[in-house]
């Protein structure tokens, strides 16, 4: 493509671009090809997508303050789906989690880390004046964009007992094929597609740039922990999501043109698609959470005003769990009849995954292990992911265990695990990266206080409402139910009253963002100092519009041990890699 | 054993303590002692409706004494008599503000409960701590205050080398008693062992015992007033409990007639998905005569909360009682006898050929439509 190759072209020569000559808002903002832009569209689209993603939350954790179906009618009349009954209430529910569960996925989390901290940053810390591909980037927005407009229209339209999609975010088959009449489950399907091919063209976008676009001696091994996370991330959306994309459409052609794939009664087979969508599914979590580990490395590192301990380890234990988490997907399928020894050679290959987790975690206390630590916002929120993911992590480990997963799968214990990884580690992640780089990003400074008080309300809040799930799901609560029996009571009453802990947590949140859009003090470039080594430290808060017209050079260490070295004497100088 | 009850203590009182801390909301809630005793027969199931349990124990056919007693009850050879067990049999059913697993019925599920208090939660307890306790310290220690100038540590090989081996280790000490408790779960049912096939269905489970004669029993949902009248848990009592018999192995077999559900009993660690086009098939016997009850696990359709499972294991002579009272056969005899005369007795004697009862029309399997009266989940009365 002509166009690619011109862009690719521009940072050789920049002849035609004037440092900070940026376009018209039109242009800027709806055909854009920058970077930092489409990151910053991307970070704002996340927003907003968590915010309806977390009000359905809301909507679930009402319903299930008490036994028995209180709001749920309610929500049917409201959207639209005519007088409620029985069935169409629980419809409801089930495209409420469905819902929920897509929309955190799909629309906030991965567009959060990799569109808004991923092209962001990615670009800036090797050194390069953007993306390989500039215009496939702003496709790819747009697409994301697409596919939540098809998902939120999938809620208005019918879907077998009612109107929307109310399969889960695992679309088993025949739930979503035979077992949902109507077109709302075709739509959420396609929505599906269109953000898939959105992170698939991001993926190359990304493997693109970061393999041939890093700044004269900016090795592989120099990179910063962020980048790499990126580098692996993309390489498992790469993989993993034709594998998506191709069961989502055997799933449309059984639900439309008659193929069989997932249909017994024509040779297939509902398990296949279980299979399918967890070969994807597994990388997917990780997918989630990498980007998180490199933004938890960064922060961890700068306040501790410290190289990263076990550079090398961390990196290729990212590279490790990428591997290996292509090999473990049916430990989400224990109960659908695998035979005795599948089932022992996932527990096996599920357990290993731990091994390198744990180098992970050790590795960032050892970070700051002889540190000077300062405990600035972002880091209060990496230490807080540290503890929250360890919790998750060792609940998978249980779940690990396919003998176990016999009582505890489909049960609250694994919505437990699962948010413990997600809603505390990549949520904390996201939020701890946001806070330290938002002031690089807009250019002004968000209040370290209200930053401080929106991390506690938060860590309370997910606690009271996720902890209690642990004994829900031993005690034998199924998943995704809108109504339980009495004995459930207790801790879903707590867990609902923690809901609202959250929410006051994210009132503090957006006055913090707001403050400091309309009266935050400027931000200068290297703000967190001495301990900010990466090159994003080396430009003006926010960024030139076009930034490194001139390519940065690394130079070389004295010693390649000290990656991270960040030379604080050089400041004002070119500033190291990392 | 020891370790695990002592490490889900503290666990609790470390939950009790960040939400007393943090929530002084929750006061009221935390005050009320939150776990009633331990449910075992002749207690009533549900102790908050201790009154109407009182009341309708009274009224029901058999007295709780008689009940009490059905393990030893003499059934006559041949009886087609049957009383279903009263509610101080109940014995797997959740606990309110319960903490932990519900109370195990299988040699499986004592191994696996075990393997999780004994090993895996005092080792995940232990592991979080250890973490929590390691970023406690660097935090008071390598504060800038009390470091101003931080070190230039990058790398230690001795360290990275032990903690990676050191997790490798502890996951091999999880992963032998993981592997045994698979193997154990997946042991084969003797040749001759009782199959008995559950169904899933959009909303109930029929439950299909071709050993006898193949008739299908039909389980819906008991709606609330109901259950509660009779001292059954609302929502998980239903009006045709899957009769079963206790102390031996029988073989239970899954498949689902539309979408996929799972057939899940917590108590008895047992959880199968019921899969169309599949039969799957595991092993169980529950050590006791009582009342299990379960659930659908797998998200199913709309009603997906409204199909639970109660498994009622009873003493081999009150089970066969049971099967007579079904109008089916137990042993060789009845069902030739069944069969009708005409039958050549030289001739070997076939089993009955299966209907595939999901599919036919009025067949048994096929399964009444729900009518309001059975229909699970018939809008209960908003609860307060
Ligand atoms: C130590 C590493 C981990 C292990 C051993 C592990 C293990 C497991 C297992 C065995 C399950 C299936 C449980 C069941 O359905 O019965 C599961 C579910 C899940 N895990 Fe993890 N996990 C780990 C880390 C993560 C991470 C890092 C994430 C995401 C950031 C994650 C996200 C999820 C999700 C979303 C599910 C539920 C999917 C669903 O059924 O909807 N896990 N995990
Ligand atoms: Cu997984
Ligand atoms: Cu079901």
């Amino acid at each position: 493509m002509a166009t690619t190759a011109d862009t690719f072209q521009a940072h050789h020569d920049d002849a035609h671009h004037d440092a900070d000559h940026k376009p018209g808002f039109f242009a800027r903002w709806f055909m854009s090809t920058n970077h930092k832009d489409i990151g910053t569209l991307y970070l704002i689209f996340a927003i907003m997508a968590g915010v309806i993603g977390g009000a359905v939350s809301g909507i679930m954790r009402m319903e299930l303050q008490e036994p028995g179906i209180q709001y749920l009618g309610w929500w049917v009349e409201f959207l639209g789906g005519g007088a409620s009954d029985f069935d169409k209430a629980g419809h409801m529910w089930n495209v409420l989690i469905t819902a929920h569960g897509l929309i955190m996925v799909f629309f906030m989390v991965m567009p959060a880390m990799i569109g808004g901290f991923g092209n962001w940053f990615v670009p800036l810390m090797i050194g390069a004046p953007d993306m390989a591909f500039p215009r496939m980037n702003n496709v790819s927005f747009w697409l994301t964009v697409a596919g939540f407009l098809s998902l939120m229209f999938s809620a208005f339209v019918p879907g077998g007992t009612g109107n929307g999609a109310g399969t889960g975010w695992t679309v088993y088959a025949p739930l979503s094929t035979s077992g949902s009449v109507g077109p709302a489950v075709d739509f959420a399907i396609f929505s599906l597609h269109l953000a898939g091919a959105g992170s698939i063209l991001g993926a190359t976008n990304f493997i693109t740039t970061i393999l041939n676009m890093r700044a004269p001696g900016m090795t592989l091994h120099k990179m910063p922990l962020f980048v790499w996370s990126l580098l692996v991330t993309a390489f498992l959306l790469l993989l993993a999501l034709p594998v998506l994309a191709a069961a989502i459409t055997m799933l449309l052609t059984d639900r439309n043109f008659g193929t069989t794939f997932f249909d017994p009664a024509g040779g297939g087979d509902p398990v296949l698609y279980q299979h399918l969508f967890w070969f994807f599914g597994h990388p997917e979590v990780y997918i989630m959470i990498l980007p998180g580990f490199g933004i938890v490395s960064q922060i961890v590192a700068t306040f501790s005003r410290k190289p990263v301990f076990g550079y090398l380890g961390m990196a290729y234990a990212m590279v490790a769990i990428g591997v290996i988490g292509f090999v473990v997907w049916a430990h989400h399928m224990y109960t659908v009849g695998l035979d005795v020894n599948t089932k022992m050679y996932f527990t096996a290959a599920t357990m290993v995954i731990a091994v390198p987790t744990g180098v992970k975690i050790f590795s960032w206390i050892a970070t700051m292990w002889g540190g000077s630590l300062e405990f600035k916002s972002p880091l209060v929120w990496a230490l807080g992911f540290i503890f929250l993911f360890t919790v998750g992590g060792v609940t998978g480990v249980v779940l690990a265990n396919g003998g176990i997963d016999d009582n505890l799968h489909d049960t609250y214990y694994v919505v437990a695990h699962f948010h413990y990884v997600l809603s505390m580690g990549a949520v904390f992640a996201i939020f701890a990266g946001f806070y330290y780089w938002f002031p690089k990003m807009s250019g002004r400074w968000h209040s370290e206080l209200l930053s401080h008080v929106h991390f506690w309300l938060f860590f309370i809040g997910v606690n009271v409402v996720f902890f209690p799930m642990h004994f829900l799901g031993m005690n034998g609560m199924s998943r995704r139910i809108p109504d339980y029996t009495p004995a459930f009571t207790y801790w879903n009453e707590i867990a609902s009253n923690g809901y609202w802990i959250i929410v006051a947590s994210m009132v503090v949140f957006f006055a913090n963002i707001g403050w400091a859009l309309v009266a935050g003090k400027r931000a200068a470039g290297n703000y967190w100092g001495a301990g900010a080594t990466t090159l994003e430290w080396s430009l003006t808060s926010p960024p030139p519009f076009h930034q490194f017209e001139t390519l940065p050079v690394i130079e070389d260490h004295h010693s390649h041990h000290d990656h991270i070295g960040g030379r604080p004497e050089k400041q004002g100088a070119r500033p190291a890699a990392h | 054993m020891m370790f695990g009850g002592f490490a889900r203590r503290q666990m609790r009182s470390l939950f009790l303590l960040l939400a007393a801390l943090s929530l002084p909301v929750f006061q009221p809630v935390m005050a009320q002692e939150p776990a009633p005793p331990v449910l075992a027969p002749p207690q009533p199931a549900i102790t908050s409706e201790q009154d109407a349990v009182a009341a309708n124990v009274a009224d029901d056919t058999i007295s709780a004494a008689d009940a009490a007693d059905a393990s030893t009850l003499d059934v006559a050879p041949g009886s087609a008599a049957y009383t279903p067990l009263g509610p101080e049999w109940i014995k797997g059913a959740p606990e309110p503000g319960a903490m932990t697993f519900q109370p195990q019925y299988t040699e499986q599920g004592d191994y696996a409960l075990w393997f999780h208090d004994a090993i895996l939660l005092p080792l995940t307890v232990a592991i979080c701590l250890l973490v929590l306790g390691l970023l406690l310290w660097v935090v008071a220690r390598y504060n800038r205050r009390a470091n101003a100038v931080p070190s230039k540590t990058s790398h230690n090989t001795l360290i990275e080398v032990i903690w990676t081996a050191v997790p490798v280790l502890i996951l091999v000490a999880i992963a032998i008693p993981s592997i045994t408790l698979l193997a154990r779960q997946y042991e084969t049912a003797p040749a001759d062992s009782l199959t008995i096939k559950a169904t899933g269905y959009q909303w109930y489970w029929g439950f299909t015992y071709p050993d006898n004669g193949g008739f299908e029993v039909i389980a819906n949902m008991m709606d609330e007033g109901e259950a509660l009248a009779q001292g059954s848990p609302p929502q998980l009592a239903v009006d045709n409990r899957m009769v079963v018999p206790a102390g031996e192995i029988i073989r239970i077999q899954t498949t689902g007639a539309d979408v996929i559900h799972s057939f899940g009993i917590p108590s008895l660690w047992f959880k199968l998905d019921a899969v169309p086009g599949r039969i799957n098939e595991r092993t169980l016997l529950i050590e006791e005569p009582g009342i299990y009850y379960g659930q659908c696990y797998e998200l199913c359709g709309s009603r997906h909360a409204y199909m639970p499972i109660a498994i009622e294991a009873l003493p081999r002579p009150q089970f066969e009682a049971w099967v007579r009272a079904q109008g089916g056969t137990v042993g060789a005899a009845e069902a030739e006898a069944a069969a009708g005369a005409g039958t050549d007795p030289a001739a070997p004697v076939l089993p009955g050929l299966q209907e595939p009862e999901s599919s036919v029309e009025g067949a048994p399997g096929a399964g009444a439509a729900p009518t309001t009266t059975t229909a699970p989940g018939t809008p209960a009365p908003a609860q307060n």
